[in-house]
């Protein structure tokens, strides 16, 4: 009785917290500016099945792919086994499922099993991946710190997590052997991996095997509660996030940018004044549902978070800052400073550091910073809008796109050009190309044989 | 060379089927020159009913709007849809990626719809048509060619195939990079790159890319952009390589292998 209060107290706390967070998250994401991602819905579920459930992009690296959907499908699977796990705690019972589903029962656990080991072989794969074999993407500074450590605690985690799993089966149908209480009542047999733990628990006296049991069995259910709780701080959150980042992918080819309605009205009535709204009639009213906690934004590209749309925010929330973008910048394999993984972990730091100031001002306060107090202006620079990052990321993150309304910030809002740009411009402008030819000139080719 | 106006047709009474869009590479960079009459020799040769727009031709505002510049390519984009809608052009054909990606996907939202070819599947279309005819044994048969493929057209438009199968049509051996199609690296011209310095790093794009392409051992290294065959032929040439390798448009490649 006591265990089943202390397992409700503890279980309801962790879903009280984890559901605070990704409120919390939720407001982060809404604070962008609106935009519509809901067109072609049956496209839109195409995506999450393919890109999401399928992980299709991941097999552009076939092994590593094979190896992470292993992780992931043990991890989705697995989960099943903490539905018994949790019932079990609620109701004081052991193994409820055991005498319904009968032989289906011991073919379920033993299926789980095959995925927790594979899991834990994989994570321990990774766990060298990232610390011993110095991939590129992985020793990069963009995860000096906290990124690192966060990497390897999940890692470490589930295979903690696998290990306890296996471990509390194994002295389980050991004590099931010796008919012990109500082990002997539920007798699954042993299953297919864990009674290989057996010669290693088998010498413990009866009381023993039992306090392994109900560790292994109290830090598996508490840690995955525990894991619950530390996603909405790591990296990890991707394991949620992938799914409402492939249904909202953006649709239109990657060559495409994102038009400026407010610019291309400003040309319009510029040329056609008899087109322009009357005097008064008010243009620039927000558009309606704007979040409340942001401060009111009509500006010419993105200098905070604010003026970045929610889809970009909530790209930020849902890069597992795995690199393989960074992996593939022309920009950052020539050594420039451009890496857009840190574009997605900057606008995130940003994003949580204004989330902060609402949780304690009620609404945002002024910090005299921006996303530029992260984002240098040399990275924005350096991008060559080449769609290689966007193409790579798994989980249909645009850094492209933040680099690009970043870009019209500094160019429309702080006139903040290099001088071979402002050259640019003023050619483009006054001789329509963008060198210094005359127009009159353009049709020359045609003479030259 | 005789290339025909949109004006000139005009006060004829004429109307083509396709506008060639040059582009401003194609227009004033000397060696983009050669590959815009190179395709254009090849219009004439077939018989594509075709015209310029010639000096009434604008910059798209490519690289304005990438640099992040929204009101110049506004202008641009205006004049130039004014201009097209009046002339009542259905169909273009062009030769720059970059001008193939604004008409593709930018110009639709501001009123500018036209079908738009880029000049690679064009030229394979006139292939596989029995159009172009190309010499038996002509003068890249077995040569080593590598393609490198344009961002604007690979990644941001999906158009991988079309240009391989016109450089199969040669008979050359065609010769991958280590990164290609959808993983091809960029020769560092896109996002307004080609108008400014690189940014402080170890080496250049347009280096890194040409090493990729040299490894290939390739003789001739393929474009389908004005912008990488400049960096391309600047990257082949601080390898000092120039002498044994050629970086050449998909254009200039058919236009010397017509019968």
């Amino acid at each position: 009785m006591v265990q089943q209060i202390v397992f409700i107290l503890i279980a309801a706390t962790a879903i009280w917290l984890f559901t605070r967070n990704a409120i919390r998250i939720r407001r982060n994401i809404l604070l962008g500016k609106d935009e519509a991602y809901n067109d072609q819905p049956g496209l839109r579920w195409k995506n999450v099945l393919l890109l999401a459930f399928g992980q299709k992009k991941m097999f552009r690296n076939p092994l590593v792919a094979l190896m992470h959907f292993v992780i992931y499908a043990g991890f989705i699977i697995i989960n099943l086994e903490v539905l018994e796990i949790g019932l079990d705690g609620i109701f004081g019972t052991h193994r409820l499922f055991a005498g319904p589903l009968g032989a289906l029962y011991g073919w379920l656990i033993n299926a789980f099993e095959l995925l927790a080991v594979g899991v834990l072989t994989f994570c321990i794969v990774f766990l060298c991946r990232r610390n011993i074999l110095k991939l590129r993407r992985f020793i990069s500074h963009d995860l000096d710190g906290w990124p690192r450590s966060d990497a390897n605690y999940i890692l470490v985690t589930e295979i903690l997590l696998m290990t306890l799993f296996l471990t509390m089966n194994a002295s389980d149908t050991l004590l099931q052997a010796r008919g012990y209480g109500h082990y002997g009542e539920h007798l699954t047999g042993d299953f297919v991996f864990s009674r290989l733990l057996h010669p290693l628990l088998s010498g413990l006296s009866t009381g023993a095997l039992i306090s392994v049991e109900r560790t292994c069995w109290w830090l598996h259910i508490v840690g995955i509660l525990a894991f619950l709780n530390y996603l909405p701080y790591s990296k990890h959150l991707h394991i949620l996030l992938a799914f409402p980042n492939a249904y909202y992918s953006r649709l239109a080819p990657e060559g495409k940018l994102k038009n400026m309605p407010a610019v291309q009205n400003e040309v319009l009535y510029a040329m056609e004044p008899d087109k322009a709204p009357a005097a008064g009639t008010d243009t620039a009213s927000p558009p309606p549902g704007a979040a409340s906690a942001a401060p009111p934004t009509d500006r010419f590209g993105a200098k905070d978070v604010f003026d970045l749309s929610w889809r970009n925010l909530l790209d930020a929330y849902s890069c597992t800052e795995c690199g393989r973008c960074t992996a593939a910048c022309p920009a950052n394999l020539t050594g420039k400073v451009l890496s857009p993984r840190k574009i997605m972990m900057s606008t995130r730091d940003r994003l949580e550091e204004v989330g902060r100031n609402i949780n304690v001002n009620g609404a945002f306060k002024d910090d005299g910073k921006n996303l530029l107090s992260y984002i240098s202006v040399e990275e924005l620079r350096a991008c060559t809008t080449c769609n290689a990052c966007v193409e790579e990321c798994p989980v249909s993150i645009s850094p492209l796109e933040i680099i690009v309304e970043m870009r019209r910030a500094l160019i429309m809002e702080d006139s903040n050009a290099p001088q071979e740009w402002n050259a640019l411009f003023g050619n483009v402008e006054n001789n329509f190309a963008p060198w210094k030819f005359s127009p009159d000139d353009r049709d020359k080719w045609t003479a030259e044989a | 060379m005789q290339v025909p106006t949109m004006a000139e047709l005009t006060a004829k009474g004429e109307v083509p089927d396709i506008l060639f869009w040059v582009g401003c590479s194609g227009s004033y960079d000397q060696r983009a020159q050669k590959i815009t009459r190179a395709f254009a020799s090849i219009l004439n040769k077939v018989g594509v009913k075709y015209a310029i727009l010639g000096k009434e031709e604008l910059c798209t505002g490519d690289p304005a709007r990438r640099a992040g510049n929204e009101f110049i390519f506004q202008m641009m984009a205006y004049q130039n849809v004014q201009v097209l809608n009046n002339y009542g052009i259905k169909k273009i054909v062009t030769a720059c990626p970059h001008c193939f990606n604004i008409f593709q996907n930018e110009y639709p939202e501001l009123g500018g719809h036209y079908e738009v070819i880029h000049h690679t599947v064009f030229l394979q279309q006139l292939i596989d048509e029995g159009k172009i005819i190309l010499k038996e044994g002509g003068p890249f048969k077995g040569k080593r060619i590598t393609y490198h493929d344009s961002c604007y057209l690979g990644r941001a438009n999906h158009i991988y195939e079309a240009p391989r199968k016109v450089l199969e049509a040669l008979d050359s051996e065609l010769v991958e990079m280590k990164r290609c199609r959808s993983k091809g690296l960029c020769c560092g011209a896109g996002g307004a790159q080609m108008f400014k310095e690189e940014e402080k790093g170890t080496t250049r794009v347009n280096f890194e890319r040409s090493g990729e392409a040299l490894e290939t051992g390739a003789a001739i290294v393929a474009a389908a952009c004005p912008f990488c065959n400049t960096m391309l032929t600047d990257g082949v040439k601080h390898a000092e390589k120039e002498d044994s390798v050629k970086v050449m448009d998909i254009a200039e490649l058919i236009a010397a292998s017509m019968s």
